[in-house]
């Protein structure tokens, strides 16, 4: 994991001091909420529906246990004893108190943690597979280039005002856990055929209300070449994306207007231009920053582990927990443990601070001290031996956090929505709740097999609705909470936008209309082995859309 | 029409609303019912002072409706701002019963 220099150390306790003088000048009248706003969001402050909301940043998802502990510790002393994992992989505290949130920020200091661009027109928090330097079939851990792109964009001079915020995303597996065609940039790791590192660069991919697959405007980026030809790409944005009109700000809109070939022409000019050799990073630079990530020290194991099969014999649930919620490992006889988040009935994402506490100790006792959040709202444990993984099963199980349900029906992404949002304009929590009540963790899950839900409470989008497989949307119409549902959406390697299947579902009716879809799913099938998605790329949205408003859930709208 | 005055707290950013005094209360029942334009636009002149004098920030005013024979907001933002989240009743004004409306996760 990286660990703070003694510049970065410097560096983040003078932001905190300086957003000390801040607040206590709000608080005198020296600064005016309109002068202040911008200043607060700068440091992951938000004005929410019921409170402030201070969103902390966790680099591309990596914590220690130190780190986990001490949000625990903050969530008890200064918001309602619990955070939110978001699907930045950052953590939202929903209730601090303006005057306090300083000391929230020295108390995060202290554990190398920060609030630093997690809002703003700035670059945002990193994101990077969540199975980083650990998956089976890995071409190379994105996290050091992801630490050294933050390292670049914190608080870089030229792009501190961008048109609107800017998200980069990296990826370093075949299949895409990152959702990079999703991003702003998103930056995927590939081997050229003379087997050097580099990256094939996707542009102006994006959700909101103008969503948007990335487009690829470079097969292979030489990986020394990173920082040069991102500050290309984000000049050509700073100088040409629009600020007249916030909604038609993001990048993703200047690659539509511009057109794919021409803004490509844009970046590789710049690129060939900036001939910045300070930019250019040397071998050892990449060097020393991966050191920062090398595994922990894995003594070989055995492969197989007969306390598992032993255990998967006969414990049904522990056998469910074994095939959704554990990966494989590169390294044989580990494996990836996922603590899922979206326990049935609760709310996707949340963590208690006695949850986080114990995850941190599972962390430090049997994960070589190291977790990850995932963007889909989950906890992993990316270390752990076979052998120990029953006792790290029942001690997650013992505090809740032991679902088997990761990549199914019931591993919902969603946005805080109107139960928290003051930009939302339905909710988005109580309908997750009611899916994941409606089919459970059980024998039916199991059958429905890899389904992704995403749903958000406005079209802003933070709940990634777009790329659901099943997507639900909450609006507001009449004064009632509406849904509206879109298919086939995707957020991988083969990324895909939604398509609506109609009209709208009333809050009453959403759930039954989910239903319906997975029990057209079921009935056009081949058989259980094809996922819906598979399905649905195969015979279309007819037999659904037919299912949905000819026969049984029908729409209110 | 029944309309009532509404803004967040600076320093806690807590939901409050104006009360018949010129003050401000966490909870909905104390806030001051505006019954015309001119209560209003009063109302509306003494929250503006205590923006500017830093104690609140963001106001504006509410509709109210009777729902179920009590007074409550009649938007459903401002129902779950006046009450809590309602994925989780133990927190925010209605585990203080200060909430207008009982919880409903729809």
């Amino acid at each position: 994991m990286y660990a703070y220099d003694e510049f970065d150390a410097a560096f983040v306790a003078a932001r905190v001091e300086q957003f000390r003088d801040q607040v206590n000048r709000r608080i005198a009248g020296e600064l005016t909420e309109d002068q202040f706003r911008p200043l607060r969001l700068m440091n992951g402050l938000y004005l929410q529906l019921h409170a402030y909301m201070l969103r902390v940043a966790i680099p591309y998802g990596t914590l220690n246990s130190a780190k986990l502990r001490k949000l625990a510790d903050v969530a008890r002393k200064y918001s309602r004893g619990y955070g939110h994992f978001t699907t930045r992989t950052n953590l939202q505290y929903h209730w601090p108190k303006l005057a306090e949130t300083p000391d929230i920020l020295a108390e995060l200091a202290s554990v190398e943690m920060h609030a630093i661009q997690t809002s703003g027109n700035c670059i945002r928090n990193v994101t990077a597979d969540h199975f980083a330097g650990v998956a089976a079939d890995e071409i190379a851990d994105p996290r050091p280039y992801a630490e050294i792109l933050r390292q670049w964009s914190s608080q870089h001079p030229e792009f501190s005002f961008l048109p609107r915020k800017f998200k980069i995303a990296v990826n370093g597996d075949p299949h895409d856990r990152a959702a990079i065609q999703t991003h702003d940039i998103g930056l995927q790791i590939v081997r050229n055929a003379e087997g050097e590192l580099g990256f094939t660069v996707y542009v102006g991919g994006g959700l909101g209300r103008t969503p948007f697959v990335a487009k690829k405007i470079r097969d292979f980026l030489p990986e020394q070449d990173l920082l040069r030809y991102v500050e290309a790409i984000v000049r050509v944005y700073n100088l040409d994306g629009r600020r007249d009109n916030k909604f038609k700000a993001r990048i993703k809109i200047l690659v539509h207007e511009k057109g794919q070939a021409a803004f490509s022409e844009a970046v590789e000019a710049e690129y060939g231009a900036n001939a910045q050799t300070a930019l250019t990073l040397s071998e050892a630079d990449i060097a020393h920053m991966r050191a920062y990530f090398a595994p922990p020290p894995l003594p070989p194991r055995a492969p197989e582990s007969p306390r598992i099969a032993r255990r998967r014999s006969r414990d049904a649930r522990f056998d469910a927990y074994m095939r959704a919620n554990v990966a494989p490992h590169k390294v044989p006889g580990y494996a990836v443990m996922t603590a899922s988040l979206k326990p049935i009935g609760l709310t996707p994402g949340d963590c208690s601070a006695d949850q986080m506490d114990a995850v941190a100790d599972l962390a430090e006792d049997y994960s070589h001290d190291e977790l990850r959040v995932s963007h889909e709202q989950n906890l992993i444990l990316p270390y752990v031996a076979l052998d120990d993984l029953p006792a790290v099963y029942d001690r997650l199980a013992s505090v809740g956090l032991a679902t088997p349900n990761a990549g199914q029906v019931s591993d919902i992404i969603a946005c805080p929505g109107l139960d928290y949002c003051t930009l939302a304009t339905a909710r988005s929590i109580p309908v997750a709740q009611r899916i994941a009540e409606r089919f459970g963790d059980g024998a039916r899950a199991s059958d429905i097999g890899a389904l992704k839900i995403k749903i958000s409470g406005c079209i802003n989008a933070c709940g990634h609705h777009h790329v659901g497989h099943i997507g639900i949307l909450g609006l507001e119409r009449a004064g009632e909470e509406t849904y509206q549902i879109t298919l086939g959406g995707s957020a991988d390697e083969n990324a895909a936008i939604g398509q609506i299947t109609g009209p709208g579902f009333s809050s009453e009716r959403v759930v039954e209309a989910v239903d319906t879809i997975v029990e057209t799913y079921r009935a056009q099938r081949n058989d259980a082995d094809e996922p819906f998605l598979a399905t649905f790329r195969r015979v279309g949205m007819a037999p659904f859309k037919e299912a949905l408003y000819e026969r049984s859930a029908g729409s209110d709208i | 029409m029944q309309e009532m005055i509404t803004a967040n707290r600076l320093r806690d950013g807590l939901v409050v609303f104006l009360d018949a005094a010129g003050g401000w209360s966490e909870d909905f029942h104390q806030g001051a019912i505006v019954e015309d334009a001119a209560g209003k636009a009063a109302a509306l002149a003494v929250a503006a002072r205590a923006a500017a004098d830093n104690l609140v920030v963001d106001v504006y005013a509410i509709e109210l409706e009777l729902r179920a024979g009590h007074l409550s907001p009649k938007a459903l933002r401002e129902r779950i701002r006046a009450t809590g989240p309602t994925v989780r009743t133990d927190l925010g004004k209605q585990a203080q019963g200060f909430a207008p409306t009982i919880a409903n996760r729809g």
